[in-house]
């Protein structure tokens, strides 16, 4: 279906599933019951969770197959988010504008960078992306001014010209919307104890999530994604053959800048301001992150990776002391001040900590990622199986090496 | 001619840091192959070496006189440090004012501890994986020591003087014969000059004159035929890391009073010192430390008003501008082997 084959059809099924129904699932606890501050279905985080899935995804196509590792991406996020807040000001408070520009902007600021980076490669062409991405940070804030607003980050102002639009509504700037439908509008539903939220920027993001996700889908299983694979393999084997490798890269390059351009622009489409702070190498290093610990190469991975690292940075950090003393209220003091002071450091503003932690653990044994993880032990659960089946006299354990081996 | 002057003093004290940190690097780098993106957090924890040996001398018992009062009409209560009461007053006093430049001794060990223990227990087992791995494990490291750094010692810079002995600034054109009052130096940024010209010389003795620096300068070249000879190189290269780690750890100590150390020191730094060694060429030694003071000089001179007035934000971006161009049109860097990670 779709130009897919039945295993991708399935994937890319399930990942439509569970962003169309992220507000159920993600909402599993009743309001106002102990867990329901690990609830994760409110509009905010959601969006988060789906543009950082839509950036790693793209960062994932670059880095994954080529094994290009890119310190600089968060530039062209920044670069997309000024671009985006900038048609909003300009020309009107719809979103598609707003979100295409950013993409183009970004696309094009990757043809200037990746041209002059991708002339190296291995830790020279990480530092000259990083070098890169630091000089646009510092542009930003200091001589860019003008453009960019400095420290204060870009905001919409009042009296924006607006030229296709209404410039202002009873005299506040009216919300970023699709069409009429502002990106802020929410439905409420609620059923018994449970509240759910279906936020319209969510699922405009959603929508192009699934969008990105299904290119993406098509990128890796096309003649152009195996080229890439092919870099990441061996390039040198790759030029002896007589192939130039540089367009392959190139092109990767630009994509993986357009992802993140789109992932800047539906930032500015959810919330419409832009600062420098989103190109700083930390923000690169926190997609690098992400692509790592979902497992780089994968489909699924990395969007994986980009929830679980949001899913922490926003609910594990509000865990505090008192929460915490709530959860072991029901044990002796003695074992419980110890408990508490074992498990504080890792988890509320040290969940940076519990990060770094993951972050080695996967590096040093899963070098595949989350996605390696769960192989792993389906594979694990599949040898149990047939060495029942071969007692039983059944299919033999070499059929199903290979099946997993592919 | 003042003005050029105060420029290259000025961009000494950061130059050096760079210096200090890509010799390090560097020295990593051409023995175990490993690209070490935590070299920026032994940095930082050297500068918490002297934060720490700087609170445990601090460290006091109170007592309550009962002679005098305090606003309230109750005893006054005394602090006094045990240095103070074990030593005298004035030689306590003189210990916990001159505690930075002692944390150097505390440093030392560790750092040589901290970098045995990081050797063996985790780079070892990424020799044989490619660098991308190296950098992202190390990268992750580097996290987790930021991040437990922050937990015993908070956010916020924490403060701490240098001796007083070192504390004002001087006139550094007066005593050179020009005009006084041009050229004002605080002292402690010469300190740390010298400091760091007597670490990179030592180093670079070590490596020349003895015995264990000719094996280390053959594995260097050749790992393979050193090992076929029945010198056992690994160990000697992981002492190599060990004497890094305390370069670091030292230049670290003696920053501290020039920029109060917090938790993210390490990463500011790593990132313009990775430049600086791929600018110096990777692998070469005197490289890293030239282009060191060099970008630590050409930054100076950029943030400059004269020249910030003809290309603003140059001084922003000078250090990035020049890898940029260094790494297109000399792929080996300013003093590169030959052959040595030119692709």
């Amino acid at each position: 279906m779709l130009g897919l084959n039945k295993k991708d059809t399935t994937l890319l099924f399930i990942v439509v599933f569970m962003t169309l129904f992220a507000p159920f699932i993600l909402n599993p606890f009743p309001v106002g019951s102990q867990l329901a501050q690990f609830n994760a279905g409110y509009p905010d985080l959601m969006q988060r969770f789906v543009i950082f899935g839509i950036f790693a995804i793209g960062f994932n196509i670059l880095f994954g197959l080529t094994g290009y590792l890119s310190f600089g991406h968060a530039a062209f996020l920044g670069v997309g988010s000024y671009a985006g807040v900038w048609m909003m000001k300009l020309l009107s408070m719809n979103v598609i504008p707003a979100i295409l520009m950013s993409m183009v902007v970004a696309g094009l600021f990757s043809v200037l960078v990746g041209y002059i980076c991708l002339r190296r490669s291995g830790i020279y062409f990480s530092i000259l992306t990083l070098a890169f991405a630091q000089m646009s940070f510092s542009l930003a804030y200091s001589v860019l001014t003008p453009i960019t607003n400095g420290e204060t980050g870009l905001q919409l102002g009042l009296n924006d010209p607006r030229i296709l639009g209404v410039s202002q509504v009873e005299g506040s700037i009216p919300p970023a919307n699709l069409f009429g439908i502002a990106m802020r509008d929410s439905y409420e539903l609620t059923l018994g104890g449970w509240a759910f939220t279906f936020n319209a920027g969510y699922y405009l993001c959603a929508v192009v999530m699934i969008v990105a996700f299904y290119a993406a889908i098509r990128i890796f299983r096309s003649p152009f994604g195996l080229m890439l694979k092919a870099v990441k393999s061996n390039q040198q084997r790759m030029n002896y053959t007589g192939l130039n490798s540089k367009p392959y890269t190139f092109a990767a390059f630009v994509i993986s800048g357009v992802y993140a351009g789109l992932a800047g622009g539906l930032m500015v489409a959810m919330d419409p301001l832009a600062g420098a702070e989103r190109m700083q190498w930390t923000a690169s290093g926190e997609v690098v992150l992400m692509t790592i610990l979902g497992g780089a190469g994968t489909l699924f991975g990395p969007v994986l990776g980009a929830g679980f690292i949001k899913y922490f940075e926003n609910i594990f950090s509000k865990i505090n002391e008192n929460v915490l003393h709530q959860w072991f209220a029901a044990l002796p003091d003695s074992i419980e001040n110890v408990l508490i002071a074992v498990v504080y450091p890792f988890i509320g503003k040290g969940w940076h900590l519990t990060l770094g932690i993951m972050f080695m653990l996967v590096v040093i044994f899963l070098p595949g990622g989350i996605m390696e993880g769960i192989q792993r032990l389906v594979n694990l659960f599949k040898r149990r199986r047939t060495t029942d089946d071969e007692r039983a006299g059944g299919s033999s354990a070499l059929a199903n090496n290979a099946k997993a081996a592919e | 001619m003042d003005a050029i002057l105060l420029q290259i003093l000025n961009g000494l004290d950061k130059g050096s840091a760079y210096a200090l940190i890509a010799l390090g690097l560097t020295l990593i780098f051409g023995t175990l192959g490993v690209v070490n993106f935590a070299h920026g957090a032994l940095f930082m924890l050297g500068a918490f070496c002297a934060v720490t040996l700087n609170n445990i001398l601090s460290l006091s018992f109170t007592t309550i006189d009962p002679d005098r009062t305090d606003f309230l009409g109750n005893p006054l209560k005394v602090e006094t440090p045990y240095v103070e009461s074990w030593f005298g007053p004035e030689i306590g006093m003189a210990i916990i004012q001159w505690s930075v430049p002692l944390s150097i001794l505390f440093a030392i060990p560790v750092m040589v501890m901290v970098g045995l223990i990081m050797e063996r227990g985790l780079i070892k087992h990424f020799y044989r994986r490619p660098h991308a791995d190296q950098i992202l494990v190390t990268f992750g490291l580097a996290i987790v020591l930021q991040e437990i750094i922050k937990y015993f010692f908070g956010a916020n810079p924490i403060p701490t003087p240098a001796p007083p002995a070192f504390a004002g600034s001087f006139d550094f054109g007066a005593s050179l014969g020009l005009e006084p009052g041009q050229i004002i130096y605080p002292y402690w940024r010469l300190v740390y000059f010298s400091f760091a010209a007597v670490i990179i010389a030592a180093v670079f003795c070590f490596l020349r004159y003895t015995t264990f620096g000719m094996v280390v300068r053959a594995g260097m070249a050749d790992r393979e035929t050193v090992g076929f000879l029945g010198i056992n190189i690994n160990k000697r290269f992981t002492i190599m890391f060990a004497i890094a780690a305390i370069v670091a750890g030292l230049a670290g100590v003696m920053y501290a009073p020039i920029n109060s150390p917090n938790y993210h020191m390490g990463m500011d730094f790593l990132v313009l010192s990775f430049v600086v060694v791929v600018v110096g060429g990777m692998g070469s030694l005197a490289g890293a430390v030239l282009a060191g003071f060099l970008l630590g000089i050409l930054e100076s001179f950029a943030s400059m008003a004269q020249v910030v007035a003809l290309l603003p934000g140059i001084n922003q971006i000078i250090i990035y501008l020049v890898a940029i161009i260094v790494l297109l049109t000399r792929p080996r860097g300013l003093m590169g082997r030959k052959g040595v990670m030119e692709d």
